[in-house]
């Protein structure tokens, strides 16, 4: 077991590294950084001092070795758009990301597992075609068109809820909350189904055939022939195995929602990292794309890290060595 | 007869498919008095399972119980409501299923499993039912079963996995046990251990077995009387040795034949020419007539029944009054 | 006992098809059959745009600035000549829809094949050669997957166009789009590729073949490939909508096709920003189009997935 976190911690360190070349390339070779940061009348000498300044002349290793021990030190590099360091420009974004998908992986959640057990086990109703009907449409429908309608009929129409920014947030050191005000609860609400409603969809379909699989099981019809009832048997036998691979999958959706703030930041301009990355796609600012993908990079692995301990933790097969058959 | 554990009558299991009606069991008629071993034998597909599994009812949908009756000490139970076969299950009749890996929940221990089924048909604490589970490894010969009832079913090697298996299924004192190939998917120096084990179970706590496999050898070993059964019906029922001496019915004749003993002279096995027919494919009259070396008209026309002749049960035109000599 | 001949020859081609379980399933459900109508129509309709549309919305001399803002024709204010209304450009709705689900079907189309091609040839590669090969796609495979398709397709695009500073972007929208939706896709194709190639690798034909001296890989691909097509097809179903999706959301992001030429997608964007002031059909018909083709395309491959899988038959 010691030696899967061990060998878990390695790869990830791996990927991070893999990433970190990645995101060096970009910064390194995609437009050139002296030409980006001065302006049309710097001189030539001018342009190669600032060369050497910024040790773009040494030898390629050693300049990806001070790329990484930079970032790891939480210096990423200068904004090409806004000419400040790039890590105040993500910290000042991240709380609202980061609270976002929270609410949206919360809703996804608790209303996603439900409904797929529900289909799962009670395949013939009503109410079970219905949510599959909704799963289709949050399957098909684009994050945005979800997000664009949601504000047509709840903001425009109805006006019962904001359609743009967080409203008022609370600074609590160095994080601003917007779960302390009504109206930033308020305005968490449709962007947050709109990030949750496909992350919901999948979960619940995930649910559905991982449950419908399990329910065919030997185990679960020699459970049926001891006589067991209904409910030990849907829950206590099958929802449990279920929840195996379950866990799995939604722990990697997870870093999903965070990818797919940037959409949803759009379409309700929402003032976190997704818009910030954005931006700099559309302006083509080098250090903020490259920022934002390592920081996306340490996200996915860490939540990938924590999924996967969390099934060593579950799955006793895995936990603890087997017999010779 | 009237004294008989298990009343089977005339019972026919349906499949509906878009090609037709299947007939899967076709009008099987037996008995199994208390305490005694019946085995049940024939080809896969013959449809022994298919009575297993509708005698305990668990048959998978479409598939269904079309006609006849199943009565236990008297009392129908084909026709009963969900919840009242389900007490029937595990407390009056127990199921051993064939492959011991996929029959145990991975995700829960052996001690879980034995309490839950214990205590969902006996009124005992948690503390009672551990200790009757304990008892219970003992008995079917798990070493030291206080220890190891907390272990996972993947900590087991085959044979003591299928002596747990055996051991949920007679926990709550069944009185008939449903045996479907519990040694197919074992190795052969396990198999006869585990017949050993289970006939061994049964008559320290009198269950009755229903012995379901295709293997001639387990059912000399271990059965008193014996049901040969072809597509879907039955072609002889009778005490065994008697059976395996003299058989009676040209399929059963030809089943014994292709069975290898020490006593046998011969250089080559028996072997039936053609192949059993598919239950969509079964020709009219009696099922066996295109394979038959005995078979005359009225075989092509006239489906046999089931009649008693000389202390056996045959369905064979050959035995029938008026057939031509 | 007599050999009936004429039952044991095999059914013809025709026979098995309509035979079969699949159409047998295609048949039985309503909703299915519709949604392949639907696709089929939408298929049409893009394909034939230029005979159909009533206008080329492409054509910037055709457009009248006078006409903009038109709503759809049953409303106050209409113009039959624009049936479902006109943009800020003057632009057909109608047209626009019809021409965008071109280009929305052509990226979806274009990138699902291509991503297929470069899975298949990888996972073919990776299973055949082993070793380091193997290990090197495969952890590219998986520092992949790890990222959602929308940010590699994000990054790439960014990538390329930043490196390609100065190229037409609108001539090159399509290409580049189709090929960074593609390359966020390979991974899954390459996948089930590789582990059957695994799987017939140790299989004894394939030492003869390299006896007789034909290339083992390519008497490997044509075993491998054939067992694979089944779950390859479902693969590019599901990834046709999402191909779909993230041409349209890249479009209304404002980083796909641009707005000369635009996909159901850019329509979308352009169309927000007149939510507020009221012109609600510029967003509405080319959403409900988008919506209704990737519904469409879903059940059929949820259908698909359903039919093909021998375990629910």
């Amino acid at each position: 077991m010691l030696a899967f976190i061990i060998r878990r911690l390695v790869q990830s360190v791996v990927v991070m590294l893999v990433v970190s070349l990645i995101a060096f390339v970009m910064f390194r070779f995609i437009g050139d950084p002296v030409d980006q940061m001065v302006g049309l009348e710097t001189t030539v000498q001018e342009r190669e001092l600032l060369r050497q300044q910024l040790g773009l002349n040494d030898a390629l290793p050693l300049q990806f070795w001070h790329f990484v021990s930079k970032a790891a030190q939480g210096d990423l590099g200068i904004s090409y758009q806004f000419k400040r360091p790039v890590a105040d420009l993500i910290g000042s974004r991240l709380p609202a990301t980061l609270e976002l998908s929270f609410v949206s992986a919360l809703f996804a959640l608790l209303m996603g597992i439900p409904m797929g057990v529900y289909t799962a086990l009670n395949r013939e109703s009503v109410l079970s075609k219905l949510f599959l009907t909704i799963s289709l449409i949050g399957i098909s429908l684009p994050t945005f068109l979800i997000g664009i309608l949601l504000i047509f009929v709840f903001s425009v129409y109805l006006q019962w809820l904001p359609s743009f920014g967080r409203g008022k947030v609370v600074d609590l050191g160095w994080w601003s909350t917007g779960f302390l005000t009504v109206s930033g609860l308020k305005a968490l609400i449709l962007p947050s189904i709109t990030l949750g409603l496909f992350q919901m969809t999948l979960i619940m379909r995930l649910v559905r055939s991982e449950m419908m699989e399990v329910l065919r099981t030997d185990f679960i019809k020699f459970a049926r022939a001891r006589g067991l009832t209904n409910r030990a048997i849907n829950f206590g036998h099958a929802l449990k195995n279920t929840m195996i691979p379950v866990i799995t999958i939604t722990g990697l959706q997870m870093g999903a929602i965070i990818a797919f703030a940037i959409i949803t930041e759009t379409v309700f301009q929402w003032p976190g990292m997704g818009l910030l990355f954005l931006q700099a796609v559309q302006n083509v600012d080098i250090p903020i794309m490259a920022a934002y993908l390592l920081l996306i990079a340490l996200l996915f692995v860490i939540i990938n890290l924590i999924v996967d301990l969390l099934y060593v933790m579950v799955d006793p097969r895995i936990r603890i060595e087997g017999a010779e058959a | 007869m009237s004294d008989a554990l298990l009343s089977v009558r005339d019972l026919v299991v349906e499949f509906p498919t878009r090609k037709g009606i299947l007939t899967a069991v076709d009008r099987v008629s037996f008995d199994i008095a208390r305490g005694e071993v019946l085995g049940v034998v024939g080809e896969s597909g013959a449809g022994k399972s298919m009575t297993g599994s509708a005698i305990i009812g668990l048959i998978e949908p479409p598939g269904h119980i079309a006609g006849g009756t199943i009565s236990i000490a008297g009392q129908r139970i084909d026709n009963l409501p969900y919840e009242a076969m389900r007490r029937v299950r595990g407390k009056r009749i127990g199921m051993v299923f064939q492959d011991p890996l996929t029959s145990l929940n991975p995700i829960y221990t052996i001690a879980e499993q034995l309490i839950e089924t214990i205590r969902t048909h006996m009124d005992l604490n948690e503390r009672q039912a551990r200790d009757r589970a304990i008892g219970l490894l003992d008995q079917v010969g798990i070493p030291a079963a206080s220890r190891r009832i907390d272990d996972y079913p993947h900590q087991f090697s085959g044979g003591m996995r299928q002596r747990v298996v055996i051991a949920l299924a007679l926990c709550v004192e069944p009185e008939l046990i449903i045996a479907d190939e519990p040694t197919t998917a074992l190795d052969v120096s396990v198999q006869s251990q585990i017949i050993d084990v289970l006939k061994r179970m049964c008559a320290d706590h009198g269950t009755a077995i229903m012995l379901i496999t295709h293997d001639m050898g387990v059912i000399a070993e271990a059965a008193d009387r014996v049901v040969v059964m072809y597509a879907g019906r039955v072609a002889e029922i009778g005490a065994v040795r008697d059976v395996i001496k003299d058989a009676k019915h040209p399929y059963t004749k030809g089943l014994m034949g292709s069975i290898p003993t020490l006593m046998q002279d011969s250089d080559r096995l028996t072997q039936i020419p053609g192949t059993m027919p598919r239950l969509t494919d079964i020709p009219p009259g009696c099922a066996f007539s295109k394979r038959c070396p005995e078979a005359f008209d009225r075989c092509f026309v006239e489906q046999p029944d089931c009649r008693p002749y000389q202390g056996r049960d045959v369905a064979c035109l050959l035995y029938d009054e008026g057939k031509p000599q | 006992m007599t050999m009936d001949s004429e039952r044991l020859k095999p059914p013809g081609l025709w026979a098995r098809v309509f035979d079969s379980d699949i159409w047998y399933s295609f048949t039985r459900s309503k909703v299915i059959m519709a949604a392949a109508i639907v696709t089929f129509l939408i298929f049409l309709g893009a394909l034939f745009a230029p005979l159909i549309a009533p206008h080329d919305p492409f054509d910037m001399a055709s457009l009248y600035l006078m006409d903009s803002l038109t709503p759809p024709m049953w409303e106050a204010g209409g113009n039959p000549v624009y049936p479902l209304g006109t943009d800020d450009q003057g632009r057909d709705i109608l047209s626009a829809i019809l021409y965008g689900s071109r280009i929305s079907l052509a990226v979806g189309f274009a990138s699902v094949a291509f991503a297929a091609i470069l899975g298949i040839s990888l996972g073919l590669l990776a299973g055949y050669m082993g070793g380091r090969v193997d290990s090197i796609i495969m952890r590219i495979a998986d520092v992949q997957l790890t990222f959602p398709s929308i940010l590699i397709a994000l990054l790439i695009d960014g990538s390329v166009r930043s490196v390609f500073g100065g190229i037409d972007r609108e001539q090159s929208a399509f290409y580049v789009l189709v090929f960074s939706i593609g390359l966020s896709f390979w991974v899954q194709y390459a996948r089930t590729v590789r582990s059957s190639t695994l799987v017939e690798k140790d299989k004894e034909y394939v030492q003869a073949a390299r006896l007789i001296g034909l290339h083992p890989l390519r008497i490997m691909a044509s075993h491998v490939l054939p067992n694979v097509m089944g779950p390859v097809l479902v693969i590019a179903t599901i990834n046709l909508a999402l191909a779909i999706i993230t041409e349209a959301t890249l479009s209304f992001l404002g980083v796909g096709i641009p707005s000369t030429q635009p996909s159901l997608g850019t329509l979308i964007r352009i169309g927000n920003d007149f939510l507020f002031s009221g012109e609600w059909w510029i967003a509405a018909f080319p959403g409900a189009a988008l919506a209704i083709l990737v519904l469409a395309v879903n059940l059929l491959g949820d259908w698909l997935r359903d039919a093909l899988n021998p375990r629910l038959r």
